[in-house]
């Protein structure tokens, strides 16, 4: 096999992680197939630059979040960035928490969480605004190290902690309001604003 | 030892791998001795494993793979 050969197969392995990747960045199936194909031509362009040895997935992975933000100009709209809810720290543990006090077994809690359709993750996910989506898909989905992500995204690792913290927080009270609506769980009632 | 609050402080590094192994050992012996931190520790452990399963099974469209193989277009070989 030859080198190109090579990574052809090395690099088509990971379409499918770059792909589902794609969708919760771009939230819309044409787009990231459209992105998937680019990181491809891009990468087979620049193979030439990619040194044997090192790792090939970070490296579609930084070329596919570089090209979805210089595309969509992600992240470039200084001074605009979004804020997120301060959000209690542990938000969705404290409340399925609750539902192991009535007498359910202390595994509850995991089943409760196997109940989350695959819809309502992704979801939860996409539901980020960008600045947040992007360091927890790249950490919680593809594994990648604070490290790595500071890298792609030419951030500081601080940056990409706080980011992350505060996006699992928003993410962990998306799933909430997921479970809540079909009843997986029971909020002491609280009425407002519906005395009219 | 680190207590119950630097504890859940350092969920999240723990979690992402991105602490110190002599950390990792220090915050196993409190999660040993202490049910209330364990609970939260497993319960994202949890949540984690299943965002990275459910997050992740979208399948390639038709025809996509042959489609991305047209990128990869012989290149002649600068050396």
């Amino acid at each position: 096999m030859s080198a190109q050969e090579a990574f052809t197969a090395d690099a088509m392995q990971y379409a499918p992680q770059l792909f589902s990747t794609a969708l919760r960045m771009t939230r819309n199936r044409s787009d990231a197939e459209d992105l998937v194909q680019e990181t491809y031509i891009k990468g087979w362009r620049s193979f030439h630059t990619f040194q044997e040895g090192t790792n090939l997935r970070a490296w579609l992975f930084r070329i596919m979040t570089n090209t979805y933000i210089n595309k969509y100009n992600a992240q470039k709209r200084k001074g605009t960035e979004v804020e997120l809810d301060d959000i209690e720290e542990l938000f969705l543990y404290k409340r399925l928490g609750s539902i192991d006090q009535s007498q359910l077994s202390s595994s509850a809690e995991d089943q409760m969480l196997e109940l989350f359709t695959d819809d309502e993750v992704k979801n939860a996910i996409e539901s980020l605004p960008e600045d947040f989506r992007i360091p927890v898909l790249l950490s919680d989905v593809d594994g990648f190290s604070y490290k790595e992500i500071s890298e792609m995204l030419e951030i500081p690792m601080g940056t990409v902690m706080s980011r992350l913290h505060r996006g699992r927080k928003a993410m962990q009270k998306m799933l909430y309001e997921y479970a809540r609506e079909r009843g997986l769980i029971v909020e002491p009632v609280t009425i407002e604003g519906t005395g009219e | 030892m680190p207590n119950c609050q630097e504890t859940l402080k350092e969920l999240e590094l723990f979690l992402d791998s991105e602490l110190p192994n002599a950390r990792i050992e220090e915050i196993m012996v409190h999660l040993t001795g202490c049910t209330d931190c364990q609970g939260a520790f497993e319960f994202h452990a949890e949540l984690r494993a299943i965002v990275r399963a459910k997050a992740k099974r979208d399948h390639l469209p038709d025809g996509f793979t042959d489609r991305l193989l047209a990128c990869f277009e012989p290149q002649t070989d600068p050396d």
